[in-house]
């Protein structure tokens, strides 16, 4: 079995296993789990329950309800909304790693309705089995549009989904895993998908129809048989090079180095024997000691965002967060291509402005206004009303340090009567943004 | 500087570039004349401008006490006039067969029974009249006979890679190498850039482009030069001053080096901020192009006046990397799809160059035009599949203007995949332009630089 964590379980693990797995802890939530141990809090994650979706609901800046099939940019609210509200974080986390790596853009499927069809599989099988997941992926008619699925005939193949299924779902370029012909074959072996073309609603009935399937043999990792499209599909799982891929893919999800060999193959060796199952996989990487122990990990922006409105106790409320978060460059829906986002490069200097733009936003509705006179003039207890706006989040000492000398510094220039008065609000906003865009919060 | 006004302007200034484009559509861009008007920036002393223009933001900010900093910037700016090396990717694998196609060439409609165009359809390549320019790309066959362009008509590598992301991996770091994390010009910076000067490295994106990524100097990517401030909510004169000043300090070292890449990102946002005060300060006015850009629904031809302004600032810009707008992964709908990208980003390059001819800049910039691949020589229907060999252009008035490598034509020019072999390769053009157009030793830059033949890229 990978080894597991022994070390102290506290605020700052439980509050780094809930951004790790999840979107971040609600204000008190670290606290609460931290109590029931690295094992209890494991559990907790992988058996919630049911979903209850806590706090206020949705809504666009006019007040109306969300249309996600309808209203540009709303899909992506409406699952911002899941991510903020959700009482199973894991499962919605997991939402978003296969939306990565099967990512599908809108861009190419046209159709709100079936991103979100494609969205609603990954949450509710997105934990159980690859195999089974993989499947229902490949005839997933969002799937089917967006890598040509649908183009792919009897007599003239698509290689388009072939293609990707092996190198980015399952088995990985420049390995040795498969060759140009192997791709040539699998298109083969992947022809038979249509749908019907409706007038009023556009492709409907997305199914396999065998008069458009390719019967004849195939050769394919050398093997050779009559393969369809599911026969594809276990020819990649069941290939020797498929559980390297698996398992050091989906770590890369939750710790940003990648595995020691005895530790991969201790995944692999699980992932096997569960029979291809993903929740030991996941379950095993939560409790690994590389998640406590090791460097920190960038937040991508849906991360950082839902995990800030969590800490906030804010729900969706404002359609800025569609554009927010495309200059943050995670347009939900819409992922750069095939291969979903880079996660090393989530920070450059576009990105970061907009990162401090998205923190301005969501501070705004608690802004403390002008002339309020509540406001302490003592820096540490600025700051600790800043901390307390973003839920306590834990602070490095450096960054602690910066926002007190700013406090410090600023209070002092208020050398003027009408300063004495007139900065503490400003100072205490100032605070609040420079700490919900520090490096502390941008990682965890 | 409020948040709002920031999202009202941008929204603006957008809106503001529409009517505009709009009130100077259908006339097409004018000749450059004598006579017409100075651009603004232009005349001035660099250093007197640039120093100039960042004492006036530094006073807004009160940031008196950089004036190291201000005058490392001001240097940069006000060295010699450093060549620049703009990298437009077109993302996808662009259709070589369709961007100059052999129109005559009996294979040619044997493979390509529905996509192939006729004859008529497109100018003819003068410097190998078997190939004829795509429809949409007018406007290079118009600077390819004033000299400006040199066309790559199959450029690749050998034993080609046909996944979009290994290929384009190779490009942009600038060899047949998987592994290698740092890009092919972010090397060159790293070699010949400063520690001060993140502009020198420019991604004019949303996000960096990996080609620019490097290890030891600060690079930028931004989408838009003139929108990069950082307020805040409820925050305004000395308190953002201090707040600003508090930024700064955010962006010092970290030891977990993933708490030191958001520090770093920090520090060089910071920085960028600083260098871009100038153009934040006219926001809402545009770029003062003397020429008409494109009026499309795409952020390209933005970037692209943007960025000639900031070169007309004189700010100390050496290599820019940008996508071009278009979908060229064209597996079903190739026609429309591969019309419609070429077309925007043909005509935003020529106004580009026309742009850089007005201000007086064109023999400081040369552009790559680049794509991970070409298409399979055989049509699948309605589109193609990946392939080997792309089409790479090279614009800019000191571009040589002649053809490096020769089409290999597709009755011996298709390899047993049935993909365009090539005949140039892009490590042989990078090299080039590092020793030619850069001034450096393509050796520390590209690796076994020297086993690649080097075309005459420069005149």
């Amino acid at each position: 079995m990978p080894p597991v964590y022994r070390g102290p379980f506290g605020k700052p693990q439980a509050e780094r296993l809930l951004w790790r797995a999840g979107f971040g802890p609600r204000p008190g939530e670290a606290e609460r789990l931290a109590k029931l141990g690295l094992e209890g809090a494991v559990h907790s994650l992988l058996r919630p329950g049911r979903d209850r979706l806590k706090g206020p609901r949705p809504h666009d800046d006019s007040g109306h309800k969300l249309s996600p099939y309808d209203r540009w940019g709303h899909d992506q609210l409406w699952w911002l909304d899941r991510m903020v509200r959700t009482t199973k974080p894991l499962h919605e986390r997991m939402t978003l790693v296969w939306h990565d790596w099967f990512a599908t853009s809108r861009a190419g499927v046209d159709s709100a309705k079936l991103m979100l069809r494609q969205n609603q599989l990954f949450r509710r099988i997105g934990l159980n089995s690859f195999p089974a997941l993989l499947m229902e992926v490949t005839r997933d008619p969002a799937m089917l549009l967006w890598l040509s699925g649908v183009d792919n005939q009897k007599g003239s193949p698509n290689e388009n989904y072939a293609r990707e299924l092996m190198e980015l779902f399952t088995l990985g370029a420049d390995r040795g895993a498969y060759t140009e012909h192997d791709v040539r074959e699998q298109a083969r072996a992947l022809t038979g998908f249509r749908y019907t073309w409706s007038n009023n609603l556009g492709p409907i009935k997305f199914r396999f129809d065998n008069s458009r399937h390719d019967t004849g043999y195939k050769r394919i990792f050398g093997k050779r048989g009559r393969y369809d499209w599911r026969d594809s599909c276990r020819l990649c799982v069941h290939h020797r090079l498929h559980p390297s891929f698996f398992v050091t893919k989906l770590w890369g999800y939750f710790v940003p180095t990648p595995p020691r060999a005895a530790t991969k193959r201790s995944l692999e060796r699980l992932y096997v024997t569960s029979g291809y199952e993903i929740a030991p996989v996941v379950a095993a990487i939560l409790r690994h000691p590389a998640l406590y122990t090791g460097p920190r990990m960038v937040k991508s922006p849906a991360v950082y965002l839902a995990g800030m409105l969590r800490g906030l106790g804010r729900g969706i409320d404002t359609e800025a967060w569609t554009w927010l978060m495309s200059l943050a460059g995670q347009q939900l829906f819409y992922p750069p291509n095939v291969a979903g986002w880079d996660d090393t490069r989530w920070l450059d200097t576009a990105t970061f402005r907009a990162r401090w733009e998205i923190a301005g936003y969501a501070l705004r509705p608690k802004l403390v206004k002008d002339g309020d006179r509540h406001v302490p003039h003592k820096a540490g207890e600025l700051v600790s009303r800043a901390q307390a706006v973003l839920g306590r989040p834990t602070l490095t000492p450096q960054t602690e340090h910066v926002l007190e000398h700013f406090a410090r510094r600023s209070l002092a220039d208020a050398n003027q009567h009408w300063k004495k008065d007139a900065y503490p609000p400003l100072i205490e906003n100032a605070l609040r943004q420079l700490l919900a865009s520090a490096p502390d919060l941008q990682t965890s | 500087m409020t948040r709002s006004s920031c999202h009202h302007c941008d929204e603006f200034s957008r809106l503001s570039l529409l009517r505009r484009g709009a009130a100077e559509a259908g006339r097409g861009l004018p000749a450059i004349e004598r006579g017409m008007p100075t651009p603004a920036g232009t005349g001035l002393d660099r250093r007197g401008f640039v120093a100039g223009a960042f004492g006036l933001a530094l006073s807004v900010y009160g940031l008196g006490k950089l004036k190291l900093f201000e005058d490392g910037i001001a240097r940069a700016a006000s060295g010699p006039a450093q060549p620049v090396l703009v990298s437009v990717f077109l993302p996808g694998g662009a259709d070589s067969l369709s961007v100059l196609y052999p129109a005559l060439d009996p294979n040619y409609k044997k493979l390509r029974p529905t996509l192939a165009l006729p004859e008529s359809a497109g100018p003819v390549f003068a410097e190998d009249t078997r190939l004829h320019w795509h429809p949409s790309l007018q406007p290079f066959a118009t600077l390819h006979a004033e000299g400006k362009v040199s066309v790559m008509p199959a450029i690749g590598y050998a034993h080609p890679d046909q996944s979009h992301f290994t290929s384009r991996h190779f490009w942009e770091v600038g060899a047949t190498d998987a592994r290698l994390t740092s890009g092919w010009m972010g090397r060159y910076l790293d070699h010949h850039g400063t520690n001060d000067n993140p502009l020198q490295g420019l991604s004019l994106d949303y996000q960096l482009q990996p080609s620019l990524a490097s290890q030891r100097v600060p690079v930028a990517s931004l989408a838009a030069p003139d929108q990069y401030t950082f307020g805040a909510p409820g925050v305004w004169g000395q308190v953002e001053t201090r707040m600003l000043e508090a930024l700064t300090a955010l962006g010092a070292r970290r030891s977990d080096p993933f708490l030191d890449q958001a520090a770093k990102a920090t520090k060089q946002s910071d920085r960028l901020r600083r260098q871009l005060a100038p153009f934040a300060k006219n926001s809402g006015n545009g770029f003062g192009s003397p020429v008409p850009y494109p009026d499309v629904d795409s952020d390209f031809p933005r970037q692209l006046s943007g960025l000639a302004a900031m070169l007309a600032a004189n700010l100390p810009v050496r290599c820019v990397a940008i996508t071009a707008p278009g979908e060229y992964d064209t597996h079903s709908d190739q026609p429309q799809a591969l019309a419609d990208g070429l077309d925007v980003t043909a005509r935003t390059l020529f106004a580009f160059q026309r742009d850089l001819e007005a201000r007086g800049l064109a023999n400081r910039v040369l552009t790559l035009v680049w794509s991970e691949f070409g298409r399979r020589g055989e049509e699948n229907g309605s589109g193609t599949d990946h392939g080997a060999a792309g089409s790479a252009f090279l614009i800019g008035e000191r571009a040589r203007g002649t053809m490096v490598g020769e089409f290999p034509g597709l009755a011996n020019g298709l390899d047993e995949d049935g993909n365009l072999r090539p005949t140039s390769d892009f490590r042989g053009v990078y090299s080039g332009l590092l020793e030619q157009w850069l001034g450096a030793d393509a050796s520390a830059v590209i690796p076994s630089a020297k086993s690649f033949a080097r075309p005459a890229l420069v005149k």
